[in-house]
């Protein structure tokens, strides 16, 4: 296990406050400003602030809880309701899949990440996958709890002052506010390097709009695979004809 | 009644969210993290997000329904535009993008 760039690996507590720490700022930012909208939203879907609280912190995945409260509103089915959200998070288990590996902690009992598995979400996934293997081993679990454990408490909070703000806010704030969040991952994913990795960003952002327009239930599950393994193939494919280096992941 | 249709949404998000992240754990101690399959997934997870922001942003629902696509087309240039002239600074693209969108809606900015 080779600490990489730092002299020895830290604590556990302080390899938390390290998260915590890179969680204030622009994450923390982002995230009060997607949930004030979700907030908003959820007083404006006719929902009690209870339940827009219980929902940040028992579903914890913000385009499903979007689709939850805009189906909700606009007063659809249960069924159409879960099957929505169903759809809609399916991209948690290749997310939990691919970060799993990269923050098992040995000394850990493994139904812990069951628990574990439940803060996993966009904004602690993607930066995980990016400062994981720049950590030691043994620092990248707690580093994630802190990171993810102080976003989710201000996502509670940001949850409620976006009820409380909803209907006082200008409706260009509120435009704002609900754009945010696409342009944000849009952002997110430019530091994406692995090869086979973007060229599945590009495929998918194509794909997606199409098969949305095709299928609005299934176009984004049936984007993810096919795309994903477009993209799979076609890098194996360069790598076969350029000889190249084979893009290895770093876990 | 209402209420309690509420509560039942509620617990049936919760349910089908965690339904995945569970299955993930289960299914992630069988894999090598260098292997082909773990790359595959990766590619699965990737496209799956990059379809879902760019439907975010081309095909929205909600309140940015009301805003015309070339107005969000626009903003999203923007956002990366900055993004790329500020040495990769992922909150004054965010800030960029989504300020032009709000002064694009209130007509301040008249190119479209």
């Amino acid at each position: 296990m080779q600490p990489t760039g730092e002299t020895a690996a830290r604590s556990w507590t302080a390899a938390v406050r390290l998260g915590v720490l890179e969680s204030l700022g622009m994450p923390t930012v982002m995230l009060a400003a997607s949930f004030l909208g979700f907030g908003s939203l959820v007083r404006g879907s006719g929902a009690s602030l209870w339940a827009g609280l219980a929902s940040t912190a028992s579903t914890w995945a913000l385009p499903g809880q979007i689709v939850q409260f805009e189906l909700y509103g606009a007063g659809a089915s249960l069924l159409a309701v879960g099957l929505a959200v169903w759809l809609t998070n399916a991209r948690l288990l290749p997310m939990v899949v691919t970060l799993a590996p990269l923050i098992r902690d040995d000394r850990m009992p493994r139904w812990r990440y069951y628990a574990v598995a439940h803060l996993i979400a966009l904004t602690g996934w993607v930066i995980a996958m990016k400062r994981g293997p720049e950590l030691p081993r043994s620092e990248r679990l707690p580093y994630f709890l802190g990171f993810t454990g102080s976003l989710f408490a201000v996502s509670l909070v940001a949850t409620a002052i976006g009820f409380e703000l909803a209907g006082t806010l200008p409706k260009p704030v509120t435009t704002g506010l609900m754009f945010l969040n696409p342009v944000y991952f849009m952002l997110m994913f430019m530091d994406v390097r692995h090869r086979s990795w973007v060229l599945a960003l590009a495929v998918g952002a194509v794909l997606g709009p199409l098969l949305h327009r095709v299928d609005a239930d299934w176009g984004l599950l049936v984007t993810g695979v096919l795309g994903g393994s477009l993209a799979f193939a076609g890098d194996r494919w360069w790598r076969r004809w350029r000889g190249g280096a084979a893009g290895r992941i770093r876990s | 009644m209402t209420d309690s249709l509420l509560w039942l949404t509620v617990l049936v998000g919760a349910l089908t969210t965690y339904f995945w992240r569970a299955l993930g754990v289960a299914l992630s101690g069988r894999m090598d993290p260098a292997g082909a399959l773990f790359e595959w997934v990766g590619c699965v997870a990737y496209a799956l997000l990059a379809g879902l922001v760019a439907r975010m942003i081309l095909l929205p629902i909600g309140v940015l329904q009301a805003t015309p696509l070339s107005h969000r087309i626009i903003a999203s240039a923007v956002a990366c535009a900055v993004f790329f002239l500020t040495r990769r600074s992922v909150l004054l693209g965010v800030g960029a993008g989504v300020g032009t969108l709000i002064l694009l809606a209130a007509g301040v900015l008249p190119f479209v």
